[in-house]
């Protein structure tokens, strides 16, 4: 028989959160701080209305795009909260969670051997996503002395003539860190130097602490070479629902969309029509959420410090990204032996990219009760392994 | 000073925020939570005791789940208004009775809702002819029982058992 795989495929290594969670399963009564989506239900109120949506017979296909009404309300949306305008036909589509947008912009942009650059730690499924498209990732290490912030610097050393995609995760997974209005300023600028294009994952711009986000794509001559990637998943707590975004420039959109209606068809409609109602009358629950996680975030720093456990401040998402060099064990030693001997499941900074090495993600989509426990736990663990 | 009103403002609704939800956090877990120090917290909470903003700390308890029969009643009360006194001289004579555990002024048809709370249906009717009805300025009263609280207070009495498949560790 001949070889029924794709060498493309096959060279690529399965999720290093896949092997965790394999390890974690087999671990009976253990608790966990592994996880990336919030911890509250959707509000009732949007999923009544997908209830609704189904009571009525609402079960056809949509247009490739989307429903019509919530490319609206994305675009109202998009402006009232970032001051971004997109028009609804044409530059708007509605996707299968944020991840497939990634996919899709990567592969609408991409010819072989073109390079695009990712700023590791980050989430799982850029880098595949490029070598799917036939591309080249190249990796930047973001570093804690800079708030894993991307640099100007960094950027600029990473560029050359094959570059032609920046890929920017921020509020960033797994590390927390955001990149205010000054510091994309930087970035900004080296992208029009270079002539490069955007794909800006903002999967978690609801959840930034003291300051509101801004869209790289807000920038004066941004905006035609960027590609927004938002969802509903962190946002209104809709993981399940699989609900994401994209917008940018209607030429790029359009063969995105090719992708889409030839690999997708259309988002589910249910989802569809409860993300309507989520974008009408969801602003309190993201208001009451942010605020949840907000005070969780700034428990869990403070604790944290008091266990004496290095670890910046990050002001997105719900994560923390301590360092724990100084214990002498690689990030997954770490992360196995607080599963072995606590029973309390962290991810490993290194699922995150090379970089990770000596650092942990940990998740505050928690309630406080249970971020006392895990503490109770993490505390117990380090006093022992402190030399 | 005027930035200082403020962060005290939204410290106050914070610690109001989550004590209204489950008000046995300790001091210092809220001090955490709203990146603040302990004495803050505990002054400020005892501001607002004195204030009269929080009133009160009970537990919020299902009587059904338990071997202690209670009965709850829900009763619209009509009532002549006094001069001077408007309705809170009535409402003041019936909140006092110990059976009673909340009275509301309310618009619409009926002047007060009064909610009590009896070991039962007989304790609460006698309650209702004896004490209630016969007060000088209430005309009149309509009694419902409550048949099965599902939630009070925000929470949902008997709680779904839906063991959530949420997964140990996601990307």
């Amino acid at each position: 028989m001949r070889d029924p795989l794709s060498k493309k495929i096959v060279q690529i290594q399965p999720s290093g959160i896949r092997k965790f969670f394999d390890i974690v399963s087999e671990m009976k009564d253990a608790i966990s701080l592994g996880v990336g989506e919030p911890d509250f239900d959707t509000p009732w109120h949007i999923r009544e209305e997908g209830i609704y949506s189904l009571e009525r017979g609402r079960t056809f296909y949509t247009s490739n795009a989307g429903l019509k009404e919530l490319k609206e309300e994305i675009s109202k949306y998009l402006e009232r909260r970032f001051g971004l305008t997109y028009n609804p036909v044409g530059e708007i589509y509605v996707t299968v969670g944020g991840s497939e947008a990634i996919d899709n912009a990567l592969r609408a942009m991409l010819d072989v051997g073109d390079e695009v650059i990712i700023p590791q730690p980050c989430y799982v499924s850029y880098e595949p996503c490029v070598i799917l498209a036939d591309a080249v990732p190249v990796i930047i290490e973001l570093k804690e002395e800079n708030e894993f912030k991307l640099t100007k610097a960094q950027l600029e050393a990473a560029i050359t003539e094959k570059t032609k995609i920046l890929v920017m995760p921020f509020p960033n997974n797994p590390t927390g860190a955001i990149m205010t209005k000054d510091d994309l300023a930087d970035i900004a600028e080296v992208v029009i130097k270079h002539d490069l294009f955007v794909i800006s994952d903002e999967i978690y711009s609801e959840l930034t602490y003291g300051s509101n986000h801004v869209s790289i794509a807000s920038f004066s001559g941004l905006r035609e070479r960027t590609i927004v990637i938002n969802g509903f998943s962190k946002s209104y707590a809709m993981t399940g629902w699989r609900l994401g975004y994209a917008c940018g420039p209607k030429a790029i959109v359009d063969q995105m969309l090719k992708i889409h209606q030839y690999a997708i068809m259309c988002a589910p409609t249910t989802s569809q029509y409860a993300a309507i109602e989520a974008l009408r009358n969801g602003d309190n629950d993201v208001e009451n959420m942010r605020n949840a996680y907000d005070r969780r975030r700034k428990f869990l720093i403070k604790a944290l410090h008091n266990m004496g456990l290095k670890c910046f401040e990050p002001f997105g998402a719900f994560y923390v990204f301590p360092c724990i060099k100084e214990f002498k064990m690689s990030s997954e030693e770490f992360a196995e032996a607080l599963l072995n001997e606590e029973k309390l499941a962290v991810v490993p900074g290194t699922a995150f990219g090379n970089c990770g090495e000596g650092f942990l993600r940990i998740s505050y989509a928690y309630s406080i009760e249970d971020l006392k426990n895990a503490l109770e736990r993490i505390e117990r663990f380090i006093k022992r392994h402190r030399k | 000073m005027s930035k200082d009103i403020a962060n005290k403002k939204s410290l106050n609704k914070g610690i109001l925020d989550i004590i209204g939800k489950n008000s046995r956090f300790s001091l210092e877990d809220l001090a955490a939570m709203l990146e603040t120090d302990k004495e803050t917290v505990e002054r400020e909470i005892k501001a607002m005791e004195d204030d009269k903003i929080i009133c009160g700390y009970p537990a919020l308890i299902n009587w059904d789940n338990t071997d202690h029969e209670k009965v709850t009643a829900l009763i619209e009360v009509n009532v002549t208004p006094q001069r001077d006194m408007g309705f809170n001289k009535v409402a003041e004579r019936i909140y006092k009775f110990e059976e009673v555990e909340s009275v509301y002024l309310m618009s619409g048809d009926f002047d007060l809702t009064v909610i009590i709370q009896g070991k039962s249906m007989n304790e609460v009717a006698r309650f209702v002819s004896e004490k209630l009805s016969t007060l000088e300025y209430v005309n009149s009263t309509a009694t419902y029982f409550v048949m099965k609280k599902y939630k009070e207070h925000g929470i949902i009495m008997e709680a779904e058992h839906d063991d959530k498949e949420r997964m140990l560790v996601t990307p």
